[in-house]
């Protein structure tokens, strides 16, 4: 499977999803620039973690408006998988590829820890190496992660299944404590209707080798590859 | 001579220059230098840019040693060779001023500038630590410091995608006003893809890319960083405001020029902005440099070649290269988005001229620049240190309070308690090299692509070098190498802060003079070579110097990431030891006991650095062979608090007792040196015990990992919930 690995000027997890895919998992992987537009030799796209433009104004605004992002939508429409990550999640909601925002953390500060996600679904081409209602050990590293959505949205999340990933404590219950930024419902990752883009906040990049203190990672990229 | 007595005291006083450096400026360049000469000269002449009063002191540190490949004040960072073709580039760097009157920008913009100090070597900076230092937390101003500066970090280092792994935050009533703010970047290069900031080969072109040029820090190293100052508001406009995006930007475009060969040299525009980075340049490589200022990129209208030169806007390199390479140099910072153009070239003589169009504005030889007056004067020991020493610590009456409520209190103390409400605010595991995250003795980076990792940690007492600035200088740096040897690396090389007040008063001096020779002491002992480091002075608060406050950033290296050690009890059963265990008296010295639960600051603390370097070499080697399960540097609140911490990270009880014969306050919390606790399986100890006589170092049983309680005979019997509440929560608890 050949991954693209969108790189904006600010992106920083552009190197740390590139060891995951082909140190970790065997994978072929190469960088999109962000002005770049063939995206013909993907089977998959990355959009990793980072500050896209400095993401001083809300983040991802000004990225959606990188010449890679019109082509996206097209990989997306021919049904080529997409998976944002952290700051890609952002930029996919800003783009309009999934719906909501992603509003500055409930505490108005960074969070840099490990917390637990519940697999909601796992009849998504990101999760269907999990098994059912497995919590995932998972680090996170944002400012502003807390999903937000219209009140119409949320339920249509719900009732669809497209919330994939959900905060939880250890043993799975969703709590307001095990819950980092304050995401309603405890969002921490959704698909488009179609399935095949993934927005999560959580970095299953950072987690794919023991010697970083977990594994669960793989189960994502794992679940791409099944 | 009435020419040079002309000049008002305001024109002197602006770039804090005496007079008597005034007329030597006048007599070396035989004329009376116009404005923009004399701001050039004054701020290089700076204490933050010329170290004119440490730099005779600073000579005292050993340098040498085989892994070294730069030498503190040859670049802009020292660099070690730690084999496979690679080498570590570092050093540390402080940002008080600025921290004190603006902590938000004053702390980012640290980061900023100790970032673009590595990758200006070409190396690509895996890791940040910081140093930092405030006055207690009841007080609102001292809490808005301390959010201000860990905010500051956590936007500019979370920005730029460097993980922030580690480093030290201390509060005491001698920062109130003062805060530290030290900020250290550790980078890792190619050792053929190694650059100086050398301003070499005549008619070479000198290129400015990045930020355009602002009337902001005109005067930050002159006016601010090297003088004390009293009213903050006056000096705001003096702090710069940061652009991590762009300095983000700036590190891949600048590596990516590095690794396509097409620079001479590459150089950062930092303190005294863009007269250090080409008079510095220039100075290195033995050249000249001309530049016309009116190529100079600007951020607002009217500005005049004194502002341009002087300004310290952030996010801007000068690049050296070859003509023929313009163009190319050209595709790489349009592939980036960044403003690049050529500002000036290097000449053959060894003058700086400064034009703006035709009109020459600026006419000085190099040297004039970057030979400032060194002082050597005369310290004066504190009049108060006898006294303080002299202190009768055993007459002292035992809290009321037991010891297992004394624990408690010290796990609470904001300087013993846990940090995640600072470091969870710092992207920690960016880069996925980190291995042992922040919270440890020290922090483990892996390289990959090698078995390699380093061992990073910053460590300095101010408590300890204000009672006794010799022997507080050696135990910064006998700590610093035992942290990295606590999780299985071998010191290789360190850079220091070296924080102090006004070193114009005897007393202040005596204390800088004797941390400095402290410090050098430990380094030959323990045969740590210094590579880099920075020096920050006048950090007073009306009229009051803080506590002597040498900072050192420590590096380790692990052959082997898999042979690393960690501070946590791991298996029922396994047997405690202390190493250095009966080194006699603990003491009460200096403690955090003593502060905290006497209002106490006195003693006399000691060090055995022979026994210090037998101490560590039989722990290295202890985690090397296997034999011990875990490690912890006993230090602050002693051995008590050691071992909740130990049980704390294991999760996992301890049963034991201590010595009877001492006092248990003493026994418990004293802070005495070169100690480390280790656990081990039972099967193991006899080796160890061998291997401890062998080496020459006391070695004491302690007692079992056991249970879920920290259960120490007679003293204390406390669940583990509790210790880890009060020492999880203390520091939040403070800020309430």
């Amino acid at each position: 499977m050949r991954f693209g690995i969108v790189v904006f000027p600010g992106t920083w997890s552009d190197g740390d999803c590139y060891h995951a895919v082909t140190e970790v998992m065997g994978q072929e992987a190469s960088y999109v620039w962000h002005k770049d537009t063939d995206l013909s030799s993907y089977d998959c796209l990355l959009l990793p973690g980072g500050f896209s433009y400095g993401d001083y104004l809300r983040c991802g605004a000004i990225a959606r408006f990188s010449p890679v992002m019109g082509a996206i939508e097209g990989f997306v429409k021919r049904g080529g998988l997409v998976i944002g990550i952290c700051n890609g999640f952002q930029i996919l909601c800003e783009a309009g590829l999934l719906p909501g925002v992603l509003m500055r953390n409930d505490s108005l500060q960074f969070r840099c820890s490990w917390v637990n996600v519940r697999v909601e679904n796992r009849s998504t081409p990101f999760t269907r190496a999990c098994r059912p209602g497995q919590v995932i050990r998972i680090p996170i590293a944002h400012g502003e992660g807390r999903y937000y959505a219209s009140e119409d949205t949320i339920n249509e999340l719900e009732e669809e299944g497209r919330i994939v990933l959900r905060y939880c404590t250890e043993d799975s219950q969703v709590t307001p404590e095990s819950n980092p930024n304050g995401s309603l419902n405890g969002i921490a990752g959704i698909v488009n209707r179609e399935g095949n883009v993934l927005g999560m906040m959580p970095h299953p990049e950072r987690c794919c080798e023991d010697l970083l203190g977990g594994a669960d990672g793989r189960y994502i990229f794992q679940s791409i590859l099944a | 001579m009435t020419e040079k007595m002309s000049i008002p005291e305001e024109a002197l006083d602006r770039l804090a220059l005496t007079r008597a450096e005034y007329a030597l400026v006048v007599e070396r360049l035989g004329r009376v230098p116009n404005d923009v000469e004399l701001g050039m000269v004054g701020s290089l002449w700076s204490e933050h840019c010329s170290y004119k009063h440490s730099r005779p002191l600073l000579r005292m540190f050993p340098s040498q040693g085989e892994r070294v490949m730069v030498k503190p004040g040859e670049e802009n960072a020292g660099v070690v060779d730690i084999g496979d073709g690679l080498a570590v580039v570092m050093k540390i760097e402080s940002h008080n001023h600025p921290s004190a009157i603006e902590p938000h920008q004053g702390a980012a913009t640290g980061v900023g500038g100790i970032v673009r100090d590595i990758f200006t070597m070409g190396a690509r900076p895996i890791a940040l630590l910081n140093s930092l230092r405030f006055g207690p937390l009841d007080q609102p101003r001292n809490r808005y410091l301390f959010g201000g500066v860990v905010g500051g970090i956590s936007d500019y280092g979370n920005c730029l995608g460097i993980p922030d792994v580690g480093g030290e935050v201390v509060f005491s009533p001698s920062y109130s006003g003062n805060p530290l703010a030290n900020a250290m970047c550790v980078g890792l290069v190619d050792t053929k893809r190694l650059i100086r900031a050398r301003a070499e080969g005549p008619g070479n072109l000198l290129v400015m890319v990045g930020s355009d040029t602002g009337r902001d820090g005109i005067h930050g190293a002159s006016g601010l960083a090297s003088r004390t100052f009293e009213e903050e508001r006056e000096l705001r406009p003096t702090v710069q405001v940061g652009n991590p995006f762009l300095e983000k930007v700036l590190i891949e475009a600048c590596l990516e020029l590095v690794d396509s060969g097409l620079l001479v040299g590459l150089a950062d525009l930092g303190a005294a902005g863009l007269t250090s980075a080409v008079v510095e340049s220039a100075g290195r490589a033995g050249s000249g440099v001309e530049i016309d200022v009116s190529r100079v990129l600007r951020r607002e209208e009217g500005m005049t070649p004194y502002e341009v030169m002087l300004s310290e806007s952030q996010e801007r390199m000068l690049l050296i290269i070859a003509p023929e390479n313009w163009d190319n140099v050209k595709v790489i910072t349009n592939r980036w988005d960044l403003w690049a153009d050529v500002i000036g070239q290097v000449t053959d003589d060894d003058r700086v001229r400064i034009r703006e169009g035709n009109v020459q504005v600026a006419d000085l030889p190099v040297g004039v620049l970057t030979d400032p007056p060194l002082y050597t004067l005369e310290g004066k020991k504190p009049p108060e240190l006898d006294r303080l020493q002299a202190v009768d610590l055993e007459a002292l009456p035992l809290p009321s309070e037991g010891p297992s409520e004394v624990l408690l209190r010290l796990l609470a103390s904001p300087n013993i308690a846990s940090k995640l409400w600072v470091y969870r605010q710092y992207d920690h595991q960016v880069m996925t090299n980190t291995v042992v995250p922040p919270g440890s003795d020290a922090a483990v980076v892996r390289i990959k692509g090698t078995r390699k990792a380093l061992a990073l940690t910053t460590d300095g007492n101010g408590r300890l070098c204000y009672l006794d600035p010799y022997t507080g200088g050696a135990i910064a740096v006998a700590e610093a190498a035992r942290n990295v040897v606590c999780v299985g690396a071998k010191p290789i090389a360190l850079t220091d802060c070296l924080n102090f007040g006004n070193p114009e008063k005897p007393e202040v001096y005596y204390q800088m003079e004797e941390c400095i020779k402290g410090m050098a002491q430990a380094c030959r002992t323990l045969g740590v070579p210094v590579i880099s480091g920075n020096v920050s002075l006048y950090n007073e608060t009306r009229g009051e110097a803080i506590y002597p406050t040498p900072v050192v950033g420590m590096l380790g290296l692990l052959e082997d990431v898999d042979k690393g050690c960690q501070i946590g009890f791991r298996e029922n059963g396994d047997v405690v030891l202390l190493l250095g265990g009966d080194a006699g008296d603990p003491g009460l010295a200096g403690s955090e006991y003593l502060e905290v639960i006497h209002h106490l600051v006195a003693g006399k603390p000691s060090l055995d650095l022979d026994l210090e370097g037998r101490v560590q070499g039989l722990c290295l080697s202890l985690i090397n062979d296997g034999l011990v399960e875990s490690a912890h540097d006993c230090s602050l609140g002693g051995l008590g608090v050691a071992l909740a911490l130990c049980c704390i990270k294991g999760q996992v009880g301890f049963r034991g007792r201590l010595d009877a014969a001492l006092r248990w306050d003493e026994s418990l919390f004293g802070e005495g040196q070169s100690r480390i606790v280790v656990s081990a399986h039972p099967d193991n100890l006899k080796r160890i015990i061998e291997k401890a006589q062998a080496s020459g170092v006391p070695l004491l049983e302690l007692g079992i990992v056991e249970g879920r309680n920290l259960n120490i005979e007679g003293l204390i019997d406390i669940p583990l919930a509790g210790i880890a509440s009060r020492w999880e929560n203390g520091l939040e608890e403070a800020l309430k």
